[in-house]
């Protein structure tokens, strides 16, 4: 099946609008796009008439030229007689936002629509899902414009069995500039699922990591999944749900007992090269990373700090992780030395960390940043950023991107996330360095490059 | 392939519902992986000569479709090394509910692992490695992959556990064999590949390695559609 009228629509039928009630949910999506979004938009319902003075259409047959996508947004016992509309029209995809199928009980209904669509060859989203979000683009998610937190466009696609994880993990984008391709609630995942998507995203130019939120895979289906990842070119990250089995099984082999459905899940990602957040803070931190930097390290860091307690908390957790803070050469540490402006040069430490101390200057940073970025000992420098002193000026960011784009060595820094240092930040975030608001972060940031590579 | 004895000894054992040892030692041996010498007994007699023919030390084990977990019923008599207490281990075995035999078996040691699979809902056969013996379920230190396992998945598996430095020569022992544990574990994967179907989970535990081998001490496989 094609999925691209599903993801690139030219033109939207909106399906089971509203006549009387402006909130209803295909009135919301109906709106949205109709106002925002360079998109044509078409609404239908069988009462006809008229919705802010645009025709209504009876059915969807009766829409003039091509549709690209539907949006479905009626009562479940309609939708299958809708999808027979949507077939005859020859619509390119759809999405089923309705709820009503199998999450209460109504397989048959599933079945039925499903089994449909797949005879049809009409790829569909859902049911009973949010949808698609495609920045800038289109959306059909049934919530108005104004309360959404809109990441911007970018190359992180979220496929996400809850439409609820996938929303909040858009605000947590915008809060960390991580820009996102598109985002997918799969809902029931009755006929799309998430290896259809993988296998789609893998093709799509505007996708460079794709991330899934994932409660289960169907019998056997996780091993389809995992060996299509492990061909991905692109990282492919996966946060699961659902870690603790309620109640234990009674299991007559130690094997049985001891390979838990978690304890399965877990190890068979990671054979396949699968990045697992074990939470959602872990799935913005690799999601951000991953989406700056394709290169992989073995996990030797080098850390630039204006303070020794933070240097020292990251070696701690970096120690915890696997990872190792080498010390550096004598000859880059006196490159490093000789970098440093005369006032912080007696007072620093250049072994690994280099702690530039509270007096450092921008100047002090670039320096250290410059001959770390071209000391073999370390692959990827951890910037330990306090932005206190007046010494560090706002510009400091994107001076030291400028480091990476000529050095190429990855960079993640830790700048407090305080509106006042805004203009850092984004200095970094903008020329694509990932920037954390802890020091931990930072770090699991650093631990994402050290994915392991397909085979 | 699954090849005639496997599946014979496997639908013979399907009333059951688990594959009784000397059974699963024959599957294991059909698809090349080492075992103990090993005889069933019937009498004690019968015993005496096949520990005559092995050689002492031996080990004793019941051999009952009421008895899966030896060692909880007292079912397994370790280090013989005389005709009475081989006599006395027939005698107390027995006595156990469907009594079919005494297994005599040649006595190996080693670093006791557990090399297990089990077909998992979601992503079919997978393998387990781990440090054996009757802690395995107390230290849970194992590693899991899905199989087939290449020889990457077998040493990234052992590195993974945390009592690897067992293998890699603990305290002046010499260390393990690695390319025997190797090719064990990988043929095991292949077998477990032909087996989905048939199988839920197995468990050969102990896996006694040494600075020169291993060898598949006790063998448990439960079969799909029962317990």
């Amino acid at each position: 099946m094609d999925l691209t009228p599903l993801f690139h629509p030219k033109t939207i039928a909106v399906i089971g609008v509203s006549l009387s009630n402006d909130r209803h949910p295909a009135n919301v999506i109906y709106d949205k796009i109709n106002l925002r979004y360079p998109v044509k938009v078409f609404p239908v319902n069988p009462k006809g008439g008229q919705i802010h003075r645009h025709p209504v259409f009876k059915d969807i047959t009766d829409v003039p030229g091509p549709v690209d996508l539907a949006v479905i947004a009626a009562r479940s016992v309609h939708v299958p007689a809708i999808l027979k509309g949507c077939i005859e029209k020859k619509v390119g995809g759809a999405t089923i936002i309705s709820g009503g199928f199998a999450e209460v009980g109504r397989t048959d209904l599933q079945d039925k629509i499903t089994s449909l669509a797949r005879e049809a060859k009409l790829p569909f989203i859902g049911p009973n899902c949010l949808g698609i979000y495609a920045p800038d683009r289109f959306d059909t998610f049934f919530l108005p414009g104004q309360r959404l937190i809109r990441p911007e466009a970018g190359n992180v696609a979220v496929v996400s069995q809850s439409g609820g994880v996938l929303v909040d993990q858009m605000v947590k984008f915008k809060a960390q500039g991580i820009g996102l391709s598109i985002g997918v609630s799969i809902g029931n995942k009755a006929l799309i699922r998430e290896i259809d998507l993988l296998e789609y995203l893998a093709g799509d130019p505007a996708t460079g990591v794709i991330a899934f939120y994932v409660e289960g895979f169907g019998p056997g289906e996780g091993r389809t999944f995992v060996k299509a990842a492990h061909q991905c070119p692109k990282p492919v990250i996966v946060l699961k749900a659902g870690k603790t089995v309620a109640g234990s099984r009674a299991a007559s082999s130690h094997t049985a007992s001891l390979a838990g459905d978690y304890a399965v899940f877990s190890q068979v990602m990671a054979q396949h090269c699968i990045a697992e957040a074990k939470s959602e803070y872990e799935l913005l931190a690799f999601c951000e990373a991953l989406s700056c930097y394709q290169e992989t390290i073995d996990g030797r860091v080098g850390i630039i700090t204006a303070s020794g307690g933070h240097g020292v908390l990251a070696v701690d957790i970096l120690s915890d992780l696997g990872l190792t803070t080498p010390t550096l050469s004598k000859s880059a540490q006196k490159d490093i030395y000789d970098r440093l402006t005369p006032s912080v040069q007696p007072i620093a430490s250049v072994g690994n960390p280099v702690d530039l101390t509270g007096s450092a200057a921008d100047e002090d940073f670039i320096g250290a940043a410059i001959g770390m970025s071209r000391s073999p000992e370390v692959e990827s420098i951890l910037l330990l950023i306090l932005p206190y002193s007046p010494t560090l000026s706002p510009e400091l960011g994107a001076r030291l991107s400028q480091i990476y784009q000529e050095e190429k060595k990855p960079m993640v820094a830790y700048v407090p996330h305080e509106n006042k240092y805004k203009m850092l930040i984004e200095g970094f975030e903008l020329n694509n360095i990932p920037v954390s608001d802890s020091v931990e972060g930072a770090v699991l940031m650093t631990e994402s490059l050290r994915r392991c590579q397909p085979c | 392939m699954l090849t005639g004895p496997i599946s014979d000894i496997l639908s013979a054992s399907r009333d059951i519902g688990w594959v009784l040892e000397p059974d699963a030692k024959q599957v294991l041996k059909s698809a090349g992986l080492p075992t103990p010498r090993h005889e069933l007994a019937a009498t004690p007699e019968e015993a005496i000569r096949s520990a005559g023919r092995i050689g002492y030390p031996v080990a004793a084990k019941v051999v009952s479709p009421a008895v899966m977990h030896k060692t909880e019923y007292n079912g397994v008599a370790l280090g013989i090394v005389t005709d009475d207490d081989l006599m006395a281990a027939f005698n107390r075995f027995e006595r156990m509910d469907q009594f079919r035999g005494m297994l005599v078996e040649e006595m190996v040691t080693g670093v006791e692992l557990i090399v297990g699979a089990t077909i998992d809902s979601q992503f079919g056969p997978v393998i387990l490695l781990g440090i054996g013996g009757i802690g395995v379920e107390l230290y849970g230190d194992t590693a899991i992959r899905m199989a087939p396992l290449t020889e990457k998945d077998v040493r990234s598996m052992v590195s993974q556990l945390k009592g690897r430095r067992l293998l890699q020569g603990f305290r002046g022992a010499p260390p393990v064999a690695m390319a025997p544990l190797t090719d064990l574990v990988i043929r095991f994967s292949e077998l477990i590949m032909d087996l989905e179907k048939q199988i839920t989970s197995i468990d050969l535990n102990p896996v006694m390695c040494t600075a020169t081998g291993c060898v598949v001490a006790d063998a448990r496989i439960i079969l799909a559609g029962k317990r």
